[in-house]
């Protein structure tokens, strides 16, 4: 008996939850933000934008253009411990004592009969062995300044660099977001696993997990954290992913367990049983697509909670690597700058931040509410 | 007579969404009379608990609203415009209920002492100590053994009868005139309702209070309701004196409610619906007696033998308790007959089904199936089996997975089995049996929850026929369902039987039920056999004291004696 009639398949429990979403407001634009920073985020990994961020266009320390320009000298004299050539690209040419005795030689040396050109070079080694390299370091000091006119002021500022802060807020998220959302799915992936596998068989292997989430949960959590930093030796984004990944499934696990553990001993699974289904299809065929809302909250947990914990790891040092920027190291360097009164860097970062965390936030408890209506 | 309670054009509104509401009460009258029992009759979704409600002030107010005009008039007050404060102090005092579930209504933190003494001293005013007393005094009124004893008791200590006796004891305890009992029996073995339906009875008299009882069931209440009001879909079809609403119907609904419920005394080839008294029935009504029973020349298709089931309870650290749920269970099933099997919870009837279906690991015996015993197989060999033997459980809510659609639910077994060559194949086999329990064809693109009990059953049984099964085991398939909507999936199963000669083991507490549908009847007991034999023969001539009890217990409406 075909069924050619024309037909509505009724609208199933994501479709519903998308309706109930769309009807809240709160929901609808804590998902745009979050979808701005996805969107960013993207364009940021590709390379579209933000690929130039480590580049110092500024001068040091340059402030927000709201703000204006700093006056002349500050920034020399408020960063005592810069040093390098290119700090001071105003004060060119480099300061050399010899100068006035280079002079007298080589007046010395005109009017004296003209020897061989070789010779002349023989002989300014013999008396000044660097004059080469100065005459290096000068033409590229003069070469870097024509290149690079450094804008007095930059959109959000500059750092103590010169890097545009508004360029490395937007790098800082890419790593931050990323890291927050990879870390988040390793994490439910692994407490949805270990906690279906507990719940669902029970037993021994349930008295396992158990074990073994017992263990892991009674070492303290910062202090887990830092071993398995130690354990893994090099520093690196990825390394972050897995750190937080690693610690952070027992509260999945001990939710997917008690899912599982509850929905096991209904009656639907008892009839997917006794029409002969496998234990497999029970638990990821019949069982999951009843839990996947709690997963799904979780995940929208466990990113806003990584992202806060990718930031204090990074802040406190243990975070990405140095060539690397995020929210977390862009704080950290604000700490110094924030004595000296620069304190764009900590805004721009601290902002961006706040922002996400709480759109996502936000976003999460209303998608709660859109999968499990009864709750609210 | 005088009244103590009246409603007047009552009409309450839900709000299901944004802009859509739904009238479950859709004005009514009727009055409670002093020193009377009035029961309020109708099926799921017929406005009698929404009602009971208000009259306490316990609607949700989210998205209940009482629609102005309704008036719930006691005591000269009206009791819908009451403020919160006016409504807790007549709570309890004046007016009392007792809810259906006595597992979730009481407090399983406290024990039942202290629940009872709450009441006391927050509405009386009593001392811990007299509180304590008069609590003792209270649970010995209601027939609690060792009262003294008892008051110590968790609420997982006692029995549900037990439990349903101390809310019963909490909602009397401040004497109120009104006590309102919302299907208090419904949750409750047979013989355990039969004591609570008397003790309501008896308090009623002594303490000279009325008592509103809401039921879906109108043979509950035949012993002991002086009124009955009927309702359907939020209004009152018919409402009088029990004896005339018993004996003389006017409305089609009552005379339909009173005839769909099977009776121990008949047996017709069809039970009467609903449609049969309203108009649309499909089939003719045949009221003819049916023939029952099993010959000795009949096939046997399944031969259990000394089954045998334990459980076991931890104790202590390596200790565990040996808890023997069936004992030693032999019995024939015919092919194409219907073995109904009968008990009280904890009777082990349905360790039994599961057993069979291998859902437990049976601990002793065999059951041979064509020959080859099938609890001793390997899973492997037991597949092919699985097909031929399915069941159908208790809850049609709960037996169905929510994330399916309709279609997803009967072609998955075929699937899992290989039944027919293509999903084509399995897809046309899905609509021939959605066909065949009466469902319309677009139910395949539905989820279950927008089905009713009766509808999430008739899936359920499609589910089961997809396989063509040779036996069908049926645990308490209709115990949840409405009483016109159990003679509906009654009457499909008879269908289903005669179609295509299935056997049925049919477990059920409901002992009219399981006569009904029986060609033969066992009565099970703590887990052992009481008594096997054809359903008329246990009927009228029960051997056993155990089976004599059951069947004083079944409530027997109006028609004493008939």
């Amino acid at each position: 008996m075909p069924f050619d009639k024309p037909h509505a398949v009724s609208p199933g429990l994501w479709a519903l939850a998308w309706k109930r979403l769309r009807s809240d407001g709160v929901a609808m634009v804590s998902l745009a933000i979050v979808a701005v920073f996805l969107v960013m985020m993207l364009l940021s990994g590709t390379g579209l934008i933000a690929k130039d961020w480590a580049k110092e266009v500024g001068v040091n320390y340059a402030p927000p253009t709201f703000v204006g320009p700093a006056e002349p000298g500050a920034g020399a004299t408020s960063a005592p411990g810069a040093t390098s050539a290119s700090d001071k690209p105003t004060e060119l040419p480099i300061e050399d004592p010899l100068a006035d005795a280079l002079a007298a030689i080589r007046n010395e040396g005109a009017a004296a009969p003209k020897a061989p050109e070789a010779s002349v070079a023989e002989d300014n080694k013999t008396v000044d062995p660097l004059a080469e390299v100065m005459a290096d370091i000068r033409s590229k000091a003069v070469e870097n300044v024509a290149a690079e006119a450094r804008a007095p002021t930059l959109p959000l500022g500059g750092d103590k660099w010169g890097r545009d802060v508004l360029k490395k807020v937007i790098k800082g998220s890419e790593t931050s977001i990323f890291v927050g959302l990879a870390a988040a799915c390793v994490a439910t992936l692994l407490g949805t696993v270990f906690g279906a596998v507990a719940g669902y068989y029970g037993k021994w292997l349930d008295d396992f997990f158990n074990w073994f989430y017992s263990v892991f949960t009674a070492i303290p959590y910062l202090l887990l954290i830092l071993a398995v930093a130690a354990v893994l030796q090099q520093k690196g984004t990825f390394t972050i992913v897995l750190i937080l990944g690693l610690t952070g499934w027992t509260g999945t696990f001990r939710l997917i367990r008690g899912e599982y553990l509850k929905h096991k001993g209904r009656e639907y699974v008892q009839a997917a049983d006794a029409i002969g289904a496998s234990n497999a299809r029970r638990m990821f065929v019949h069982i999951f697509p009843n839990i996947s809302h709690v997963v799904l909250v979780q995940l929208s947990i466990y990113t806003v909670a990584f992202i806060k914990s990718e930031v204090i790891l990074s802040f406190l040092g243990f975070g990405v690597p140095v060539d690397v920027v995020s929210w977390g190291s862009m704080l950290n360097e604000a700490q110094n700058e924030l004595i000296l009164g620069k304190w764009w860097q900590l805004a721009a970062a601290g902002t961006f931040m706040a922002v996400l965390v709480t759109a996502f936030s936000l976003f999460t408890d209303a998608l709660r509410d859109a999968l499990d209506p009864k709750l609210k | 007579m005088e009244t103590l309670l009246s409603v007047r054009n009552l009409r309450i509104n839900f709000r299901l969404d944004k802009d859509t509401t739904f009238e479950a009460v859709k004005g009514i009258s009727f009055d409670i009379p002093k020193n009377a029992t009035v029961a309020l009759v109708g099926e799921s979704g017929s406005g009698k608990s929404v009602t009971s409600l208000s009259m306490l002030g316990l609607l949700p107010k989210e998205n209940a609203s009482v629609l102005p005009g309704s008036e719930i008039r006691y005591d000269g007050r009206n009791l819908l415009e009451l403020d919160a404060v006016e409504l807790r102090k007549m709570r309890g005092a004046d007016i009392s209920m007792i809810f259906q579930e006595p597992m979730t209504s009481l407090n399983p933190v406290f024990t039942a002492g202290f629940q009872l003494g709450e009441v006391l001293r927050l509405h009386m005013g009593l001392s811990p100590g007299a509180a304590r007393k008069r609590a003792i005094a209270l649970l010995d009124e209601v027939g609690i053994p060792d009262a003294e004893y008892k008051i110590n008791a968790f609420p997982s200590q006692m029995s549900g009868g037990q439990q349903q006796r101390v809310m019963i004891a909490m909602a009397i305890a401040c004497e109120p005139k009104l006590l309102i009992a919302d299907e208090p029996t419904t949750a409750l073995d047979v013989t355990i309702q039969k004591q609570i339906l008397d003790l309501i009875a008896a308090l009623q008299r002594k303490h000279q209070m009325s008592v509103l009882f809401i039921t879906h069931d109108l043979a509950v209440v035949g012993e002991i309701a002086d009124y009955v009001v009927v309702m359907r879909s939020g209004e009152i079809r018919e409402q009088g004196p029990a004896k005339t609403v018993f004996e003389n119907p006017q409305d089609a609904y009552t005379k339909a409610l009173l005839q769909c419920r099977p009776r121990l005394d008949r047996r017709p080839v069809r039970l009467p619906v609903i449609e049969d008294f309203m108009g649309g029935s499909a089939h003719a009504m045949n009221l003819n007696e049916r023939k029952r029973g099993v010959l000795s020349s009949d096939p046997i298709i399944l031969d259990v033998r000394k089954l045998g089931k334990d459980f076991y309870t931890r104790e202590g650290v390596f200790g565990r308790r040996k808890f023997e749920a069936v004992k030693d269970v032999s019995f024939k099933l015919p092919k194409g007959k219907t073995l109904g099997l009968v008990g009280e919870s904890g009777s082990g009837k349905t360790t039994v089904g599961l057993t069979l279906m291998r859902l437990h690991e049976a601990s002793a015996g065999e059951a041979l199936f064509e020959g080859r015993d099938i609890l001793s197989m390997t899973p492997r060999e037991f597949m092919a089996y699985k097909r031929r033997i399915q069941i159908i459980f208790q809850n049609p809510y709960a037996s169905l997975n929510p994330r399916f659609l309709i279609g997803q639910i009967l072609t998955e077994p075929m699937m899992i089995h290989g039944v027919g060559s293509s999903t084509q194949d399995r897809t046309d086999l899905a609509f021939e049996m959605l066909q065949k329990v009466g469902l319309p064809e677009v139910s395949f693109y539905k989820y279950p929850h927008e089905f009713s009990g009766g509808q999430r059953q008739r899936i359920a049984i499609a589910r089961c026929l997809t396989l063509k099964p040779d036996i069908l085991i049926c645990d308490e398939s209709v115990s949840a369902l409405d009483v016109s909507v159990q003679a509906q999936v009654l009457n499909l199963l008879q269908d289903l039987q005669d179609e295509f000669h299935l056997s049925y083991i049919f477990i059920s507490h409901d002992l009219a039920v399981v006569k009904y549908i029986s060609d033969q009847v066992m009565v099970m007991n703590q887990g052992e056999i009481v008594e096997i034999a054809d359903s008329d023969e246990i009927y009228r001539h029960p051997q056993q004291p155990y089976t004599k009890k059951l069947l004083s217990a079944i409530p027997k409406g109006w028609h004493h004696g008939a």
